[in-house]
């Protein structure tokens, strides 16, 4: 019988094939703390060192305990209130400083750029105890402006804007100038609406990474009204035992706000892609 | 309105000079444009115009008053850049009244100007859209619509035709034109498009290197430009420059003719320029000025373009649409003693 070809019969390429198992497991290893995460805050104590995803007996008791705790409550607010202001105040700052780095000429500049690139390199654990010793001799330990103020700028998210200003025509700025603005008006109302996916991007690096900071509020603070989330969920870490399904609990609450700032600002790095294609 | 004078402008960049001592008269109402290839200084000319960037000597006067130290949004000029400059994100409205931001006028008097404005470009129904909905022509007339809201002394436009397609750019041209007619404004505009220099312009200004060379309506740099440069930048295509030596007759051009001329010229070298559309064939009773093979022919529709090579010096001539010759015939060519220019082949200076 000769050999026919199946038209309808779709190969599929090995390179593809690769491809999506590489992705899949990549997937799976990113989706699966989080699986294990609301997975143990449904189990019973006894339950939470067996590896079921589904618990036997799952529970909602873990969730009433941790919202009945007035203290989560207060953790939570600490964590709202320091990560929104340190992300208001980074994206102000960085952005200003980037789009100053980026559209004057003035003596120096790569000198100030290169200074606060050079800062990336110093890891945050070196960086402790000179910000403690700072925040000591000025009165912030145990203050909110002592967990804030080594993020209120950083050297990171100016580069980041300092790149993404690039790309804003001097044009644009030029007519804003002929058009009577001043500088910080074109800046705000000019520059900063051109770069709104970086500015997402940025505010959304910022939350995260303050959300989740633990060793600076760890060590500025030792008020535990003043503890942030990160901080205040390890008191269910005692000597002798480590509630996980507490924890745990506490951890899948304390992505709520993550996501609402995630889907927020999603949405303008999508309008931000889309106006950048405009041109002549 | 008013009129803009340059005097003695000069222009470094570091330890380059860019403009070598600038001088011109805009009268008021005037529409000027200066033309010429890239570098040659005309964008940096009005970028120190509008204030963005800083003289380093000479001076700027708009309205008779020395500008040098005002920023740009107090020498009430409006300029129109090349990629429009339009924001994308705010509507087409915002847009046009964006000038008026800093102005101090009631808010209802402000809707009343961009309404007036969009009225006279024909953007009525586009308000509300967003640059991204617009087309490039549409765009276009919106940054117009920017410049002309705060109702300036001065138009700068900066190569504004130059993202746009051949008719749609046309069509432009003439929409610019008009409103010049219309609202009498001084506009200044540069361009490097010798055509859009034409058809624009009350003067046209010529620059090259830093330097102007030649100031003059279009007819006056068409039919007697100052030198080579401006001889062959203006007209499409390029004058035909040959060179040759004054002798007894006339001049001897290199490729073989002889020019008769009576002048007396100071030079001995001589270059003749005669622009391909004066350059005809000879018809019965014509004198025949040269003769060479025919090369190539470039129909144009109404004309052809026939390039000619007369004993190894290539020049362009322009024959008819409806018959042209055959490639390899040989054509004799004719031009009237008017239409030929004569520049000193060491200065490239033109030579009454």
């Amino acid at each position: 019988m000769a050999d026919t070809f199946d038209y309808n019969k779709k190969r599929i390429a090995p390179a593809k094939v690769i491809r999506w198992t590489l992705l899949a497991l990549g997937g799976i290893a990113m989706v699966m703390p989080i699986v294990f995460m609301l997975s143990t805050s449904l189990k019973w104590p006894h339950e939470i060192y067996n590896l079921k995803i589904i618990p036997d007996e799952p529970t909602i008791e873990n969730y009433t305990y941790v919202l009945e705790d007035g203290r989560f409550y207060q953790w939570f607010w600490n964590s709202l209130v320091i990560a929104t202001i340190t992300t208001i105040s980074a994206v102000i700052f960085d952005s200003l400083v980037g789009y100053t780095l980026c559209k004057f000429r003035f003596r120096g500049r790569m000198i100030v750029f290169v200074a606060i690139l050079s800062t990336l390199m110093i890891p945050t654990e070196m960086l402790v105890i000179p910000w403690y010793l700072m925040a000591k001799d000025f009165g912030w330990l145990n203050s909110y402006w002592g967990i804030m103020f080594p993020g209120v700028m950083t050297a990171f998210g100016t580069f980041l804007m300092k790149q993404f200003f690039e790309s804003v025509p001097d044009d644009f700025l030029e007519a804003a100038r002929i058009d009577g603005l001043n500088e910080f008006q074109i800046w705000w109302s000019v520059a900063m609406p051109l770069v709104t996916p970086a500015l997402s991007a940025l505010a959304i690096f910022i939350f995260l990474g303050n959300w989740t900071a633990f060793i600076w509020p760890l060590i500025v603070t030792n008020d535990p009204a003043l503890y942030t989330l990160p901080v205040g969920l390890t008191t269910f870490s005692v000597e002798q035992s480590v509630e996980w399904e507490l924890i745990m609990t506490g951890a899948a609450l304390a992505t709520i706000p993550t996501l609402i700032v995630f889907l927020v600002f999603q949405r303008y790095i999508i309008r931000g892609v889309v106006m950048t294609g405009l041109k002549g | 309105m008013a009129t803009v004078e340059l005097r003695k402008l000069v222009k470094t960049f570091g330890k380059t000079e860019v403009l070598h001592g600038i001088d011109l008269a805009v009268e008021d109402g005037e529409f000027v444009v200066f033309v010429g290839p890239s570098g040659c200084g005309k964008s940096t000319t009005l970028r120190l115009l509008a204030g963005l960037d800083d003289v380093t000597s000479g001076q700027i006067l708009i309205g008779g008053e020395v500008v040098n130290n005002l920023a740009p949004k107090e020498r009430n000029i409006a300029m129109v850049f090349q990629n429009y400059a339009i924001y994308p994100h705010m509507s087409v409205r915002k847009n046009i009244g964006f000038g008026l931001r800093t102005a101090k006028m009631p808010k209802a008097d402000k809707e009343k100007r961009i309404d007036e404005v969009a009225e006279i470009l024909g953007m009525t129904e586009l308000l509300e859209r967003r640059p991204a909905q617009l087309s490039g022509g549409q765009r276009q007339r919106v940054a117009i619509g920017r410049a002309m809201v705060r109702d300036p002394s001065v138009f700068l436009f900066d190569e504004p035709l130059s993202n746009l397609d051949a008719q749609l750019r046309t069509q432009m041209r003439l929409e610019i034109k008009k409103l010049h007619q219309d609202v009498g404004t001084t506009i200044i505009f540069v361009t490097h498009d010798q055509v859009e220099a034409m058809t624009l312009a009350d003067r046209i200004v010529i620059m090259k290197d830093g330097h102007i060379q030649q100031v003059g309506t279009p007819s006056d740099v068409f039919q007697n430009p100052a030198n080579m440069f401006v001889a062959q930048f203006i007209g499409a295509p390029s004058m035909n420059m040959l060179e040759g030596t004054v002798i007894d007759a006339g001049i001897q051009l290199g490729a073989g003719p002889i020019i008769a001329h009576q002048n007396q010229f100071s030079t001995n070298k001589i270059t003749v320029g005669i622009r391909p559309g004066a350059l005809v064939p000879a018809v019965h009773g014509d004198k025949v000025l040269m003769e060479g093979t025919i090369e190539i022919v470039e129909p144009l529709g109404a004309e052809s373009l026939a390039y000619v090579d007369i004993n190894g010096t290539k020049v362009i001539a322009t024959v008819s649409g409806r018959a042209p010759p055959k490639l390899g015939e040989v054509l004799e060519l004719t031009c009237p003693p008017e239409e030929i220019h004569f520049f000193d082949t060491a200065s490239g200076l033109a030579l009454s």
